[in-house]
Protein backbone atom coordinates (compact mmCIF):
# COMPACT_ATOMS: atom_id res chain seq x y z
CA UNK A 1 0.00 0.00 0.00
CA UNK A 2 0.84 3.23 -0.32
CA UNK A 3 1.79 6.33 -3.01
CA UNK A 4 3.61 5.41 -6.37
CA UNK A 5 4.42 8.32 -8.17
CA UNK A 6 5.90 7.72 -11.67
CA UNK A 7 8.15 10.25 -12.66
CA UNK A 8 8.29 11.33 -16.87
CA UNK A 9 11.89 12.34 -18.19
CA UNK A 10 12.63 15.11 -20.97
CA UNK A 11 15.69 15.01 -22.41
CA UNK A 12 17.91 13.91 -19.32
CA UNK A 13 15.98 15.98 -16.92
CA UNK A 14 12.56 15.18 -15.06
CA UNK A 15 9.68 16.43 -16.95
CA UNK A 16 8.12 19.79 -15.34
CA UNK A 17 4.93 18.74 -15.05
CA UNK A 18 6.04 15.84 -12.86
CA UNK A 19 7.68 17.71 -10.23
CA UNK A 20 4.17 19.25 -9.60
CA UNK A 21 2.85 15.46 -9.50
CA UNK A 22 5.27 15.08 -6.66
CA UNK A 23 4.42 18.00 -4.40
CA UNK A 24 1.00 16.17 -5.54
CA UNK A 25 1.72 12.67 -4.18
CA UNK A 26 3.53 14.08 -1.06
CA UNK A 27 0.66 15.97 -0.46
CA UNK A 28 -1.62 12.92 -0.87
CA UNK A 29 1.14 10.28 1.40
CA UNK A 30 1.12 13.38 4.31
CA UNK A 31 -3.19 13.19 4.20
CA UNK A 32 -3.43 9.56 4.06
CA UNK A 33 -0.54 9.06 6.47
CA UNK A 34 1.18 6.72 3.51
CA UNK A 35 4.60 5.55 2.38
CA UNK A 36 5.64 7.09 -1.07
CA UNK A 37 7.51 5.35 -3.49
CA UNK A 38 8.86 7.30 -6.54
CA UNK A 39 9.38 5.09 -10.16
CA UNK A 40 11.71 6.31 -12.63
CA UNK A 41 11.91 3.98 -15.58
CA UNK A 42 13.89 3.92 -19.20
CA UNK A 43 17.48 3.35 -20.16
CA UNK A 44 20.69 4.38 -18.54
CA UNK A 45 18.91 6.38 -15.82
CA UNK A 46 21.28 6.86 -13.53
CA UNK A 47 20.63 11.31 -14.43
CA UNK A 48 17.22 10.82 -13.64
CA UNK A 49 17.73 8.07 -10.57
CA UNK A 50 19.95 10.75 -9.34
CA UNK A 51 17.44 13.91 -9.52
CA UNK A 52 14.41 11.39 -8.00
CA UNK A 53 16.39 10.85 -5.21
CA UNK A 54 17.05 14.30 -3.65
CA UNK A 55 12.65 14.40 -3.99
CA UNK A 56 11.82 13.37 -0.45
CA UNK A 57 9.72 9.77 -0.05
CA UNK A 58 10.70 6.52 1.16
CA UNK A 59 12.66 5.25 -1.43
CA UNK A 60 13.17 5.48 -5.39
CA UNK A 61 12.26 2.78 -7.08
CA UNK A 62 14.49 2.67 -10.79
CA UNK A 63 13.72 0.05 -13.46
CA UNK A 64 16.24 -0.25 -16.02
CA UNK A 65 15.53 -1.86 -19.73
CA UNK A 66 17.54 -1.21 -22.65
CA UNK A 67 13.72 -1.27 -24.67
CA UNK A 68 12.78 1.58 -22.27
CA UNK A 69 14.77 4.05 -23.95
CA UNK A 70 12.34 4.93 -26.25
CA UNK A 71 8.73 5.81 -24.86
CA UNK A 72 6.26 3.01 -26.67
CA UNK A 73 2.45 3.00 -25.17
CA UNK A 74 2.85 -1.29 -24.79
CA UNK A 75 6.56 -1.03 -23.18
CA UNK A 76 5.51 1.50 -20.86
CA UNK A 77 2.21 0.10 -19.90
CA UNK A 78 3.61 -3.55 -19.85
CA UNK A 79 6.06 -1.93 -16.84
CA UNK A 80 3.60 -0.19 -15.14
CA UNK A 81 1.42 -2.93 -14.68
CA UNK A 82 4.02 -4.79 -13.39
CA UNK A 83 5.31 -2.41 -10.80
CA UNK A 84 1.47 -2.05 -9.91
CA UNK A 85 1.47 -6.08 -9.13
CA UNK A 86 4.24 -6.14 -6.98
CA UNK A 87 4.03 -3.22 -5.30
CA UNK A 88 -0.01 -3.10 -4.90
CA UNK A 89 0.34 0.76 -4.08
CA UNK A 90 -2.91 2.69 -3.37
CA UNK A 91 -2.67 5.03 -5.63
CA UNK A 92 -0.37 5.59 -9.09
CA UNK A 93 -0.18 9.23 -9.75
CA UNK A 94 1.28 11.11 -12.61
CA UNK A 95 1.12 14.99 -14.43
CA UNK A 96 -1.52 14.51 -16.96
CA UNK A 97 0.77 15.11 -19.85
CA UNK A 98 0.23 13.59 -23.47
CA UNK A 99 2.71 10.13 -22.41
CA UNK A 100 0.85 10.16 -19.51
CA UNK A 101 -2.95 10.19 -21.76
CA UNK A 102 -1.40 7.86 -24.21
CA UNK A 103 -0.17 4.88 -22.07
CA UNK A 104 -2.05 5.13 -18.25
CA UNK A 105 -5.48 3.97 -20.15
CA UNK A 106 -4.19 0.73 -21.07
CA UNK A 107 -2.73 0.58 -17.42
CA UNK A 108 -6.46 0.96 -16.45
CA UNK A 109 -7.67 -2.54 -18.54
CA UNK A 110 -4.65 -4.54 -17.29
CA UNK A 111 -4.87 -3.67 -13.69
CA UNK A 112 -8.19 -3.45 -13.75
CA UNK A 113 -7.60 0.28 -11.55
CA UNK A 114 -9.39 3.28 -12.78
CA UNK A 115 -8.00 6.10 -14.63
CA UNK A 116 -9.25 9.39 -12.92
CA UNK A 117 -7.74 11.59 -15.52
CA UNK A 118 -6.67 15.29 -15.39
CA UNK A 119 -7.36 15.93 -11.58
CA UNK A 120 -6.86 19.32 -10.06
CA UNK A 121 -7.27 19.08 -6.46
CA UNK A 122 -7.11 16.23 -3.57
CA UNK A 123 -9.24 15.96 -0.43
CA UNK A 124 -9.29 13.02 1.88
CA UNK A 125 -13.03 13.30 3.55
CA UNK A 126 -14.14 10.57 5.96
CA UNK A 127 -11.60 8.24 4.86
CA UNK A 128 -12.43 8.50 1.61
CA UNK A 129 -9.99 10.13 -1.31
CA UNK A 130 -11.35 12.40 -3.14
CA UNK A 131 -10.11 13.98 -6.37
CA UNK A 132 -11.79 17.23 -7.97
CA UNK A 133 -12.00 17.45 -11.95
CA UNK A 134 -13.28 20.33 -14.08
CA UNK A 135 -16.37 18.72 -16.23
CA UNK A 136 -18.90 20.39 -19.17
CA UNK A 137 -15.78 22.34 -20.97
CA UNK A 138 -14.68 23.31 -17.60
CA UNK A 139 -17.39 25.30 -16.39
CA UNK A 140 -18.05 22.89 -13.37
CA UNK A 141 -16.16 20.89 -11.20
CA UNK A 142 -17.20 17.34 -10.19
CA UNK A 143 -15.89 15.27 -7.00
CA UNK A 144 -14.76 11.84 -8.31
CA UNK A 145 -13.88 8.47 -5.34
CA UNK A 146 -12.19 4.69 -6.29
CA UNK A 147 -15.28 2.27 -6.25
CA UNK A 148 -14.27 -0.55 -4.06
CA UNK A 149 -10.81 -1.35 -2.71
CA UNK A 150 -9.25 -0.88 -5.88
CA UNK A 151 -5.70 0.66 -6.48
CA UNK A 152 -6.47 4.26 -8.68
CA UNK A 153 -4.86 5.80 -11.51
CA UNK A 154 -4.51 9.77 -10.62
CA UNK A 155 -2.70 12.27 -13.35
CA UNK A 156 -2.94 15.68 -12.12
CA UNK A 157 -3.39 18.96 -14.41
CA UNK A 158 -1.04 21.38 -14.80
CA UNK A 159 0.21 23.90 -11.82
CA UNK A 160 -2.71 21.79 -9.96
CA UNK A 161 -0.14 21.86 -7.36
CA UNK A 162 3.57 24.02 -7.29
CA UNK A 163 6.71 22.43 -8.07
CA UNK A 164 8.26 24.73 -5.90
CA UNK A 165 6.48 23.11 -3.14
CA UNK A 166 8.12 20.34 -3.56
CA UNK A 167 9.94 18.87 -0.67
CA UNK A 168 13.53 17.63 -0.68
CA UNK A 169 15.42 14.87 0.50
CA UNK A 170 17.89 12.13 0.32
CA UNK A 171 16.40 9.46 -0.69
CA UNK A 172 17.67 5.76 -0.90
CA UNK A 173 17.32 3.82 -4.15
CA UNK A 174 16.32 0.08 -5.27
CA UNK A 175 16.84 -1.24 -8.59
CA UNK A 176 14.55 -3.98 -9.49
CA UNK A 177 14.61 -6.19 -12.45
CA UNK A 178 11.66 -6.66 -14.56
CA UNK A 179 11.18 -8.72 -18.04
CA UNK A 180 10.10 -7.21 -21.34
CA UNK A 181 10.14 -8.55 -24.48
CA UNK A 182 10.54 -6.71 -28.51
CA UNK A 183 7.37 -8.61 -29.21
CA UNK A 184 5.27 -6.66 -26.59
CA UNK A 185 6.52 -3.23 -28.30
CA UNK A 186 4.13 -3.49 -31.52
CA UNK A 187 4.47 -0.06 -32.84
CA UNK A 188 7.21 1.56 -34.24
CA UNK A 189 8.45 5.17 -33.11
CA UNK A 190 10.62 7.61 -35.62
CA UNK A 191 12.52 10.25 -34.73
CA UNK A 192 10.39 13.17 -33.21
CA UNK A 193 10.29 16.86 -35.28
CA UNK A 194 9.33 20.08 -34.87
CA UNK A 195 7.11 21.98 -37.53
CA UNK A 196 7.93 25.41 -38.01
CA UNK A 197 8.08 28.36 -35.45
CA UNK A 198 7.88 31.05 -37.93
CA UNK A 199 10.41 32.99 -36.23
CA UNK A 200 7.80 33.62 -33.23
CA UNK A 201 8.91 32.72 -29.44
CA UNK A 202 5.57 33.66 -27.90
CA UNK A 203 7.27 32.89 -24.30
CA UNK A 204 9.28 36.16 -24.46
CA UNK A 205 6.44 38.43 -25.36
CA UNK A 206 5.74 40.86 -23.13
CA UNK A 207 2.16 41.15 -23.67
CA UNK A 208 -0.14 38.69 -26.11
CA UNK A 209 -3.46 39.40 -27.79
CA UNK A 210 -5.26 35.84 -28.40
CA UNK A 211 -8.45 35.50 -30.50
CA UNK A 212 -10.75 32.34 -29.94
CA UNK A 213 -13.44 30.96 -31.83
CA UNK A 214 -15.77 33.44 -30.65
CA UNK A 215 -14.45 35.95 -33.42
CA UNK A 216 -16.73 33.80 -35.46
CA UNK A 217 -14.72 34.14 -38.55
CA UNK A 218 -11.57 34.27 -40.22
CA UNK A 219 -12.18 37.96 -42.01
CA UNK A 220 -12.41 39.07 -38.05
CA UNK A 221 -8.94 38.29 -37.50
CA UNK A 222 -7.12 41.21 -39.19
CA UNK A 223 -9.07 42.97 -36.49
CA UNK A 224 -7.58 41.23 -33.76
CA UNK A 225 -4.56 42.01 -35.96
CA UNK A 226 -4.90 45.31 -35.60
CA UNK A 227 -5.81 45.97 -31.85
CA UNK A 228 -2.53 44.12 -31.10
CA UNK A 229 -0.46 46.12 -33.33
CA UNK A 230 -1.78 48.87 -31.70
CA UNK A 231 -1.11 47.38 -28.28
CA UNK A 232 2.49 46.21 -29.43
CA UNK A 233 1.57 42.78 -28.84
CA UNK A 234 2.23 39.37 -29.90
CA UNK A 235 -0.56 37.47 -31.99
CA UNK A 236 -1.42 33.96 -30.68
CA UNK A 237 -4.98 31.89 -30.22
CA UNK A 238 -6.67 28.93 -29.07
CA UNK A 239 -6.66 25.67 -30.77
CA UNK A 240 -10.28 26.19 -32.46
CA UNK A 241 -9.08 29.20 -34.70
CA UNK A 242 -5.73 27.23 -35.48
CA UNK A 243 -7.55 23.73 -36.47
CA UNK A 244 -9.36 26.15 -38.48
CA UNK A 245 -6.20 27.34 -40.85
CA UNK A 246 -7.37 31.17 -39.36
CA UNK A 247 -3.75 31.51 -38.41
CA UNK A 248 -0.64 29.35 -38.64
CA UNK A 249 0.32 26.51 -35.30
CA UNK A 250 3.09 28.35 -33.82
CA UNK A 251 0.69 31.35 -32.71
CA UNK A 252 -1.25 28.85 -30.57
CA UNK A 253 -1.14 28.71 -27.04
CA UNK A 254 -2.24 25.59 -24.44
CA UNK A 255 -1.52 22.37 -23.93
CA UNK A 256 -1.01 21.65 -27.71
CA UNK A 257 0.57 24.96 -28.01
CA UNK A 258 2.94 26.90 -26.36
CA UNK A 259 3.13 27.96 -22.14
CA UNK A 260 3.28 31.40 -21.99
CA UNK A 261 3.66 34.01 -18.90
CA UNK A 262 3.38 37.70 -20.26
CA UNK A 263 2.73 40.37 -18.41
CA UNK A 264 -0.64 41.03 -20.09
CA UNK A 265 -2.39 38.11 -21.69
CA UNK A 266 -5.34 39.91 -23.44
CA UNK A 267 -7.84 37.34 -24.69
CA UNK A 268 -10.78 38.11 -27.02
CA UNK A 269 -13.49 35.52 -27.84
CA UNK A 270 -11.22 32.69 -25.51
CA UNK A 271 -14.16 30.33 -23.36
CA UNK A 272 -11.29 29.15 -21.63
CA UNK A 273 -11.12 25.79 -22.16
CA UNK A 274 -8.65 23.91 -20.02
CA UNK A 275 -6.24 22.62 -22.89
CA UNK A 276 -6.22 26.55 -23.48
CA UNK A 277 -6.04 27.80 -20.03
CA UNK A 278 -3.15 25.50 -19.25
CA UNK A 279 -0.90 27.58 -21.42
CA UNK A 280 -1.34 30.64 -20.08
CA UNK A 281 -2.85 30.69 -16.50
CA UNK A 282 0.67 31.94 -15.57
CA UNK A 283 0.18 35.13 -17.14
CA UNK A 284 0.60 38.09 -14.37
CA UNK A 285 -2.31 39.93 -15.45
CA UNK A 286 -5.55 39.47 -17.92
CA UNK A 287 -8.10 40.77 -19.22
CA UNK A 288 -10.93 38.67 -21.10
CA UNK A 289 -13.33 40.02 -23.98
CA UNK A 290 -16.10 37.65 -24.26
CA UNK A 291 -19.90 37.52 -24.44
CA UNK A 292 -20.62 34.64 -22.68
CA UNK A 293 -21.14 35.81 -18.90
CA UNK A 294 -20.43 32.23 -17.94
CA UNK A 295 -16.87 31.84 -20.08
CA UNK A 296 -14.62 29.82 -17.83
CA UNK A 297 -12.03 32.37 -18.56
CA UNK A 298 -13.22 34.99 -16.25
CA UNK A 299 -12.79 33.21 -13.34
CA UNK A 300 -9.24 33.28 -14.37
CA UNK A 301 -9.77 36.80 -15.62
CA UNK A 302 -8.28 40.21 -13.81
CA UNK A 303 -10.61 42.09 -15.60
CA UNK A 304 -13.48 40.63 -17.41
CA UNK A 305 -15.77 42.47 -20.47
CA UNK A 306 -18.71 41.06 -21.14
CA UNK A 307 -19.86 42.35 -24.44
CA UNK A 308 -19.23 42.05 -28.22
CA UNK A 309 -16.16 41.92 -29.57
CA UNK A 310 -16.86 43.28 -32.63
CA UNK A 311 -18.17 46.83 -31.06
CA UNK A 312 -15.24 47.11 -28.50
CA UNK A 313 -12.15 45.39 -30.51
CA UNK A 314 -12.28 48.05 -32.93
CA UNK A 315 -12.90 51.13 -30.34
CA UNK A 316 -10.06 49.97 -27.67
CA UNK A 317 -7.94 49.92 -30.96
CA UNK A 318 -9.09 53.48 -32.12
CA UNK A 319 -8.35 54.72 -28.56
CA UNK A 320 -5.01 52.85 -28.25
CA UNK A 321 -3.90 55.02 -31.60
CA UNK A 322 -5.07 57.99 -30.89
CA UNK A 323 -3.22 58.38 -27.31
CA UNK B 1 -10.81 -2.55 -43.84
CA UNK B 2 -13.57 -2.26 -41.19
CA UNK B 3 -13.70 0.95 -39.21
CA UNK B 4 -15.65 1.92 -36.25
CA UNK B 5 -16.24 5.46 -35.50
CA UNK B 6 -17.13 6.19 -31.68
CA UNK B 7 -19.46 9.33 -31.93
CA UNK B 8 -20.78 11.08 -28.75
CA UNK B 9 -23.72 13.36 -28.44
CA UNK B 10 -22.85 16.14 -25.98
CA UNK B 11 -24.30 19.29 -24.98
CA UNK B 12 -23.32 22.57 -27.30
CA UNK B 13 -19.89 23.48 -25.82
CA UNK B 14 -21.28 27.28 -24.85
CA UNK B 15 -24.21 26.24 -23.29
CA UNK B 16 -24.78 27.43 -19.58
CA UNK B 17 -24.18 24.32 -17.30
CA UNK B 18 -26.13 24.08 -13.57
CA UNK B 19 -25.44 21.09 -11.56
CA UNK B 20 -29.31 19.49 -11.18
CA UNK B 21 -31.11 19.13 -8.25
CA UNK B 22 -29.45 16.01 -7.12
CA UNK B 23 -25.65 17.39 -7.77
CA UNK B 24 -25.22 14.21 -9.94
CA UNK B 25 -25.63 15.44 -13.77
CA UNK B 26 -26.60 18.42 -15.42
CA UNK B 27 -29.79 20.74 -15.44
CA UNK B 28 -31.20 18.89 -18.88
CA UNK B 29 -33.87 22.16 -19.57
CA UNK B 30 -32.68 24.42 -21.74
CA UNK B 31 -29.17 22.66 -23.17
CA UNK B 32 -28.90 21.53 -26.85
CA UNK B 33 -27.12 18.39 -27.99
CA UNK B 34 -24.55 18.07 -31.18
CA UNK B 35 -22.04 15.37 -32.11
CA UNK B 36 -18.61 16.41 -30.15
CA UNK B 37 -16.74 17.86 -31.94
CA UNK B 38 -13.21 15.78 -31.92
CA UNK B 39 -15.78 12.79 -32.91
CA UNK B 40 -16.42 14.73 -35.64
CA UNK B 41 -13.00 14.67 -37.01
CA UNK B 42 -12.60 10.98 -36.37
CA UNK B 43 -15.32 10.58 -38.47
CA UNK B 44 -14.39 12.64 -41.25
CA UNK B 45 -10.48 10.23 -40.81
CA UNK B 46 -12.77 7.13 -41.57
CA UNK B 47 -14.68 8.43 -44.35
CA UNK B 48 -11.53 9.21 -45.82
CA UNK B 49 -9.49 6.32 -45.97
CA UNK B 50 -12.54 4.58 -47.17
CA UNK B 51 -12.87 6.63 -50.00
CA UNK B 52 -8.88 6.85 -50.72
CA UNK B 53 -9.24 2.52 -50.53
CA UNK B 54 -12.24 2.45 -52.70
CA UNK B 55 -13.71 0.16 -50.30
CA UNK B 56 -14.17 -0.41 -46.99
CA UNK B 57 -16.76 -0.41 -44.38
CA UNK B 58 -17.52 2.66 -41.91
CA UNK B 59 -19.47 1.83 -38.55
CA UNK B 60 -20.52 4.58 -36.18
CA UNK B 61 -20.83 3.55 -32.85
CA UNK B 62 -23.26 6.18 -30.09
CA UNK B 63 -24.50 5.40 -26.57
CA UNK B 64 -27.04 7.70 -25.62
CA UNK B 65 -30.77 8.22 -25.03
CA UNK B 66 -33.11 7.30 -27.37
CA UNK B 67 -34.39 11.04 -27.27
CA UNK B 68 -31.36 12.36 -28.98
CA UNK B 69 -28.81 9.83 -30.01
CA UNK B 70 -30.34 9.23 -33.18
CA UNK B 71 -29.94 12.29 -34.31
CA UNK B 72 -26.21 12.87 -34.21
CA UNK B 73 -26.42 9.12 -35.27
CA UNK B 74 -28.38 9.98 -38.86
CA UNK B 75 -25.70 13.15 -39.28
CA UNK B 76 -23.00 10.77 -39.72
CA UNK B 77 -24.85 7.78 -41.58
CA UNK B 78 -25.78 11.12 -43.86
CA UNK B 79 -22.08 12.08 -44.10
CA UNK B 80 -21.49 8.88 -45.38
CA UNK B 81 -21.03 6.31 -42.82
CA UNK B 82 -22.75 2.93 -43.85
CA UNK B 83 -24.45 1.90 -40.57
CA UNK B 84 -24.88 2.33 -36.78
CA UNK B 85 -24.72 0.90 -33.78
CA UNK B 86 -26.63 2.57 -31.22
CA UNK B 87 -26.36 1.70 -27.49
CA UNK B 88 -29.37 2.88 -26.03
CA UNK B 89 -28.87 4.60 -22.12
CA UNK B 90 -31.96 6.49 -21.03
CA UNK B 91 -29.98 7.68 -17.77
CA UNK B 92 -29.11 7.99 -15.43
CA UNK B 93 -25.83 8.59 -17.24
CA UNK B 94 -22.41 6.37 -16.59
CA UNK B 95 -19.72 8.27 -16.07
CA UNK B 96 -17.04 5.79 -15.46
CA UNK B 97 -15.11 5.74 -18.65
CA UNK B 98 -13.82 2.21 -17.99
CA UNK B 99 -17.60 0.85 -17.69
CA UNK B 100 -18.29 2.95 -20.78
CA UNK B 101 -15.62 1.17 -22.66
CA UNK B 102 -16.68 -2.09 -21.55
CA UNK B 103 -20.21 -1.30 -22.64
CA UNK B 104 -19.01 -0.59 -25.86
CA UNK B 105 -16.24 -3.63 -26.02
CA UNK B 106 -19.99 -6.23 -24.93
CA UNK B 107 -21.21 -4.00 -28.18
CA UNK B 108 -19.16 -4.23 -30.81
CA UNK B 109 -16.68 -7.12 -29.72
CA UNK B 110 -18.04 -9.25 -32.30
CA UNK B 111 -17.68 -7.14 -35.10
CA UNK B 112 -13.74 -7.12 -35.27
CA UNK B 113 -12.56 -4.39 -36.38
CA UNK B 114 -9.71 -3.73 -38.44
CA UNK B 115 -9.83 0.52 -36.87
CA UNK B 116 -11.33 2.44 -34.08
CA UNK B 117 -11.19 5.82 -34.45
CA UNK B 118 -12.35 8.10 -30.97
CA UNK B 119 -11.95 11.93 -30.26
CA UNK B 120 -9.47 12.95 -28.02
CA UNK B 121 -11.88 13.66 -25.56
CA UNK B 122 -15.86 15.11 -24.98
CA UNK B 123 -16.76 18.15 -24.15
CA UNK B 124 -18.95 17.10 -21.34
CA UNK B 125 -17.20 14.34 -18.92
CA UNK B 126 -13.50 15.37 -20.60
CA UNK B 127 -12.49 11.75 -19.34
CA UNK B 128 -10.35 11.30 -22.44
CA UNK B 129 -9.07 7.38 -22.09
CA UNK B 130 -12.67 5.42 -23.71
CA UNK B 131 -10.82 5.00 -27.36
CA UNK B 132 -7.68 3.70 -25.40
CA UNK B 133 -9.66 1.59 -23.15
CA UNK B 134 -11.48 0.02 -25.51
CA UNK B 135 -8.72 -0.73 -27.64
CA UNK B 136 -6.94 -2.09 -24.93
CA UNK B 137 -9.50 -4.34 -23.76
CA UNK B 138 -10.19 -5.78 -27.49
CA UNK B 139 -6.39 -6.10 -27.56
CA UNK B 140 -5.59 -3.89 -30.01
CA UNK B 141 -2.21 -1.75 -29.86
CA UNK B 142 -3.26 1.89 -29.41
CA UNK B 143 -2.01 5.29 -30.27
CA UNK B 144 -3.37 9.04 -29.43
CA UNK B 145 -3.47 12.18 -30.28
CA UNK B 146 -3.03 11.57 -34.46
CA UNK B 147 -2.90 14.47 -36.44
CA UNK B 148 -2.62 12.27 -39.86
CA UNK B 149 -3.01 8.96 -40.71
CA UNK B 150 -1.55 6.50 -43.49
CA UNK B 151 -3.08 3.04 -44.37
CA UNK B 152 0.08 0.62 -45.27
CA UNK B 153 -1.17 -2.88 -45.61
CA UNK B 154 -1.78 -4.22 -42.27
CA UNK B 155 -0.64 -1.57 -40.58
CA UNK B 156 -1.50 2.29 -39.96
CA UNK B 157 1.31 4.81 -39.54
CA UNK B 158 -0.13 7.66 -37.21
CA UNK B 159 1.55 11.19 -36.86
CA UNK B 160 1.20 11.45 -33.27
CA UNK B 161 1.44 14.93 -31.78
CA UNK B 162 3.75 15.92 -28.77
CA UNK B 163 3.90 18.33 -26.34
CA UNK B 164 4.86 22.03 -27.69
CA UNK B 165 5.10 21.64 -31.33
CA UNK B 166 6.67 18.39 -31.62
CA UNK B 167 5.22 15.55 -33.70
CA UNK B 168 6.40 11.79 -33.79
CA UNK B 169 5.15 8.73 -36.39
CA UNK B 170 4.57 5.49 -35.69
CA UNK B 171 3.42 2.31 -37.03
CA UNK B 172 0.82 0.07 -35.16
CA UNK B 173 -0.37 -3.07 -36.74
CA UNK B 174 -3.75 -3.75 -37.30
CA UNK B 175 -5.98 -3.63 -35.51
CA UNK B 176 -5.51 -0.62 -34.00
CA UNK B 177 -7.57 1.98 -32.08
CA UNK B 178 -6.33 5.26 -32.26
CA UNK B 179 -7.49 8.82 -30.77
CA UNK B 180 -8.19 11.83 -33.33
CA UNK B 181 -6.84 14.90 -32.62
CA UNK B 182 -8.35 18.10 -33.37
CA UNK B 183 -7.68 20.20 -36.60
CA UNK B 184 -6.69 16.74 -38.52
CA UNK B 185 -8.70 17.50 -41.38
CA UNK B 186 -11.84 19.70 -42.42
CA UNK B 187 -15.05 17.24 -41.71
CA UNK B 188 -17.63 17.79 -43.86
CA UNK B 189 -21.09 19.06 -44.22
CA UNK B 190 -23.56 16.47 -45.41
CA UNK B 191 -25.43 16.50 -48.50
CA UNK B 192 -28.92 16.53 -49.49
CA UNK B 193 -28.29 13.19 -51.39
CA UNK B 194 -26.53 12.03 -48.45
CA UNK B 195 -29.25 12.93 -45.71
CA UNK B 196 -31.75 11.45 -48.11
CA UNK B 197 -29.65 8.16 -48.41
CA UNK B 198 -29.14 8.17 -44.37
CA UNK B 199 -33.10 6.97 -43.82
CA UNK B 200 -31.96 3.69 -45.83
CA UNK B 201 -29.29 2.88 -43.59
CA UNK B 202 -29.00 0.16 -40.51
CA UNK B 203 -29.13 1.11 -37.22
CA UNK B 204 -29.07 -1.51 -34.76
CA UNK B 205 -30.18 -0.79 -31.37
CA UNK B 206 -28.64 -2.24 -28.06
CA UNK B 207 -30.08 -2.05 -24.59
CA UNK B 208 -27.79 -0.91 -21.92
CA UNK B 209 -29.69 -2.78 -20.05
CA UNK B 210 -29.46 -5.98 -21.14
CA UNK B 211 -25.73 -6.40 -21.15
CA UNK B 212 -24.12 -8.02 -18.78
CA UNK B 213 -21.82 -5.26 -16.09
CA UNK B 214 -20.46 -5.78 -13.21
CA UNK B 215 -19.81 -2.16 -11.16
CA UNK B 216 -17.71 0.33 -12.79
CA UNK B 217 -14.51 0.96 -11.09
CA UNK B 218 -14.39 4.85 -10.60
CA UNK B 219 -17.57 7.12 -9.19
CA UNK B 220 -18.82 10.98 -9.74
CA UNK B 221 -20.02 11.96 -5.94
CA UNK B 222 -20.98 15.46 -6.69
CA UNK B 223 -21.39 17.96 -9.93
CA UNK B 224 -21.32 21.49 -8.54
CA UNK B 225 -20.20 25.17 -9.17
CA UNK B 226 -16.22 25.56 -8.88
CA UNK B 227 -15.48 28.45 -6.42
CA UNK B 228 -12.58 30.63 -7.04
CA UNK B 229 -10.94 33.05 -5.00
CA UNK B 230 -9.61 35.01 -7.98
CA UNK B 231 -10.95 38.59 -7.67
CA UNK B 232 -12.46 39.56 -10.99
CA UNK B 233 -13.39 43.20 -12.15
CA UNK B 234 -16.18 42.99 -14.26
CA UNK B 235 -15.85 46.60 -16.75
CA UNK B 236 -20.05 47.04 -17.16
CA UNK B 237 -21.44 49.89 -18.92
CA UNK B 238 -21.62 50.78 -22.93
CA UNK B 239 -18.91 49.76 -25.11
CA UNK B 240 -17.36 53.36 -24.87
CA UNK B 241 -17.88 52.73 -21.28
CA UNK B 242 -16.00 49.95 -21.14
CA UNK B 243 -12.89 51.01 -23.27
CA UNK B 244 -12.10 53.86 -21.36
CA UNK B 245 -12.36 51.73 -18.64
CA UNK B 246 -9.93 49.23 -20.20
CA UNK B 247 -7.90 51.83 -21.40
CA UNK B 248 -7.20 53.23 -17.55
CA UNK B 249 -6.15 49.84 -16.83
CA UNK B 250 -3.54 49.24 -19.76
CA UNK B 251 -2.29 52.33 -18.81
CA UNK B 252 -2.44 52.15 -14.74
CA UNK B 253 -2.55 49.01 -13.66
CA UNK B 254 -1.65 46.89 -16.14
CA UNK B 255 1.28 49.10 -16.96
CA UNK B 256 1.72 48.04 -20.87
CA UNK B 257 1.04 51.43 -22.14
CA UNK B 258 3.51 54.00 -20.01
CA UNK B 259 2.07 56.49 -18.54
Amino acid sequence: MGILVILEQKGNSIHGMSLEAVAAAQDMAEKLNSKLSILVMGNDIDPLTQQAKSLEASEVIAVNHELLKEYSCDGFAEITKQVVEIESPEFVVMAHTYMVRDFLPSVSVFTGAPFIADVISFRAEDGNSVFTKQMFNSKLGSDIVVRGGSCGLVSFQSAAYQASAVKRGDTPVRQIELSLSQEQIRSKSEEPFQESSGGVDLTSADVIVSVGRGIGEDTKIPMVEELAKAMGAEIAASRPVIDSGWLPPFRQVGSSGQNVSPKLYFSVGISGAIQHVVGMKGSQSIIAINKDPDAPIFELADYAVVGDLNEIVPKLTEALQNQ
Amino acid sequence: MKIAVLIKQVPVSDSTFRPAENELWIEEGQIQYEMNENDSFALEEALLIKEKRGEGEVVVVCMGPSGRAPRVIREALAKGADRAVHIVEEGPFETDPHQIAHILFESIQSESFDLIFSGLQSVDLGMGQTGVLLGAMLGMSTATLAMSTEIQEDKIRVKRELESGWFQWLTLPLPASVSIQSGINTPRYPSLKGIMGAKKKEIKTINKTDLNLSEGLQKVTRIYNLETDKQTEYIEGDPDVQVARLMDILKSEVKVLGA
